[in-house]
């Protein structure tokens, strides 16, 4: 193992992920290298069915590669990665949880004793913008709110990496900034290794560090991989308006834009 | 609709069957009133027979013996349901193995093993336990079994991302999942027990509502049939109005809309 990988928060190495039976299965994706380094904020960009998700997954313990190594800080990954948190694109909130228990309980099942568990989550939720709601039922709260505690109660954890999914995929367009903006502040404070997987570029390049390009499906790989060296703190939507932001576009547009027309014309877009 | 017109409207539809009843039995269209009244009763003679249940004491004996018998019906039903339940959703092995008899048993008409209940636990409350344990059991297994099995399969995978261990996802997870499914049948099961109560004591026994009504049906008094029944249907009512309340304390975290339309 050289040193980048023993190193690397997340190390992918030659994986490749096939569902169903190993004769007649679906590829999703193979020959993923993939390093993400301790502190970097990574985006995952590609088509729809590209497998973004799919080695978000592999990273997070929650599929096994059928070949290839995944290693976690120097150490392969047999089993849920739970130095990580996952952030997911759909609602995984406990419904039956007031956003308090469902911010506390993540700390409970580290060990944490209930009093200190509900204070740090009363804490946490003012941290995410949302200490009126403190006892308010998922269902109760707007998609944005619920992200808000879903995020909350990732970071309470205070993890070594964070794996979100298309998080603010569902959310309207102004949501989605102020989400990003919280999310950056919040990342900021601590510097965790992130893999963030979107379909929409800008967000990509206006979050991460570097961009990491996928091909269309199936066996998905990696096609590019574009560094974004546009300074911090950075705003959301003013960051958009600097030419670098722009070039940068521009580039990795290029290669985006074939891939997603392969992935139509295999009928896979949506 | 307003609170108040539907409940005119609920109190009318009773007013105007009991009416028809009345004028159909007084004013018989064949036949001598006698004849129709044997066989129909009149709503006020069924009133006056429960007001002189209930006033002479008679009557609340046999209610406790059916509320005790329901109630440990449901009770212990829904104990082995969801212990049952939990066990086969979680073990896969186990619930192939056992899926034939299970279904089998299940199709089983309750009523042929009334006779056997009751030579087995007597002719007291238990013969009648028993029966409504039958009846209770399935419906609360089978809906533990999926509601532990329909955990949203997001909602699992980020528990256990958030380290829960088997432990904490059945008191977080399973648990809170399946006990939405068991209050979706509690009306059911509960209806259930006082089914199974009634018509265990209806086939052999010597107290009880089912009792009473046999009692009266074995002397052609329909009169005390239909008193038995009326008793009956408000005990059921005042039950289920109980289970209402449960259900409303336990799932304050439901979308309120899912909560309007169920009562």
């Amino acid at each position: 193992m050289d040193q980048a990988t023993s190193l690397a928060a997340v190390a992918l190495n030659d994986v490749a992920i096939t569902f169903g039976s190993k004769v007649g299965g679906y590829t999703a994706v193979s020959g993923i290298d993939l390093l993400v380094r301790p502190g970097e904020f990574v985006a995952i960009v590609g088509p729809t069915g590209s497998g973004k998700s799919t080695i978000l997954n592999a990273a997070a313990g929650l599929l096994k590669p059928s070949a290839g190594r995944v290693r976690i800080f120097g150490s392969d990954l047999s089993n849920l990665n739970l130095r990580a948190g996952y952030l997911f694109q759909q609602d995984a909130l406990m419904p039956w949880k007031t956003a308090l228990d469902n911010v506390a309980v993540a700390l409970e099942s580290k060990g944490v004793s209930r009093n200190d568990a509900l204070q740090r989550a009363r804490d946490w939720l003012v941290r995410v913008g949302l200490s009126a709601f403190v006892d308010r039922y998922p269902h109760m709260l707007s998609g944005g709110q619920r992200k808000r505690v879903a995020l909350a109660q990732v970071l309470i954890r205070d993890p070594e990496i964070l794996l979100m999914d298309e998080p603010f995929g569902p959310l309207d367009a102004q949501t989605r900034q102020i989400m990003g903006n919280l999310l950056l502040s919040l990342w900021a404070a601590d510097r965790k290794a992130v893999m963030f997987v979107t379909h929409d570029l800008e967000e990509a390049i206006a979050l991460a560090d570097r961009v990491v390009l996928m091909s269309a499906g199936p066996a998905a790989g990696i096609i590019g991989d574009f560094p974004v060296d546009l300074p911090r703190p950075r705003d959301i939507a003013e960051v958009r308006m600097e030419p670098t932001f722009h070039r940068i576009h521009k580039e990795i547009w290029a290669s985006l834009r074939v891939e997603v027309q392969k992935a139509y014309s295999q009928g896979e877009g949506t | 609709m307003p609170r108040l017109k539907l409940t005119v409207l609920q109190i009318g539809v009773g007013l105007i069957f009991l009416l028809l009843w009345h004028v159909l039995t007084v004013y018989p269209i064949s036949g001598t009133a006698k004849q129709v009244q044997f066989f129909f009763s009149t709503p006020l003679d069924v009133l006056k027979r429960c007001w002189t249940l209930f006033a002479s004491g008679e009557i609340w004996g046999h209610l406790w013996i059916t509320l005790v018998e329901t109630i440990l019906a449901f009770l212990i039903g829904a104990g082995g349901g969801i212990i049952f339940g939990f066990l086969f959703a979680r073990k896969e092995l186990l619930a192939a193995v056992f899926d034939p008899y299970i279904k089998a048993a299940n199709a089983l008409p309750r009523v042929v093993l009334a006779p056997i209940f009751a030579l087995w636990f007597g002719l007291g409350i238990w013969s009648k336990v028993a029966l409504g344990f039958t009846l209770v059991f399935f419906i609360v297994f089978f809906n533990v079994y999926q509601g532990v099995r329909e955990v949203s399969p997001v909602v699992l995978a980020n528990a256990r991302m958030l380290g829960m261990n088997e432990r904490q996802l059945l008191r977080h997870v399973y648990w809170p999942s399946a006990l939405t499914w068991v209050f979706s049948s509690l009306h059911t099961s509960v209806g259930f027990a006082l089914v199974g109560a009634v018509v265990g004591e209806y086939l052999g026994s010597s107290a009880g509502l089912g009792y009473k009504i046999h009692e009266a049906e074995s002397v052609f008094d329909v009169t005390g049939v239909f008193a038995g029944m009326l008793i009956l249907s408000v005990f059921v009512i005042l039950i289920d109005m109980l289970v209402t309340r449960i259900e409303n304390r336990f799932l304050v975290w439901r979308p309120q809309t899912s909560l309007a339309a169920r009562t």
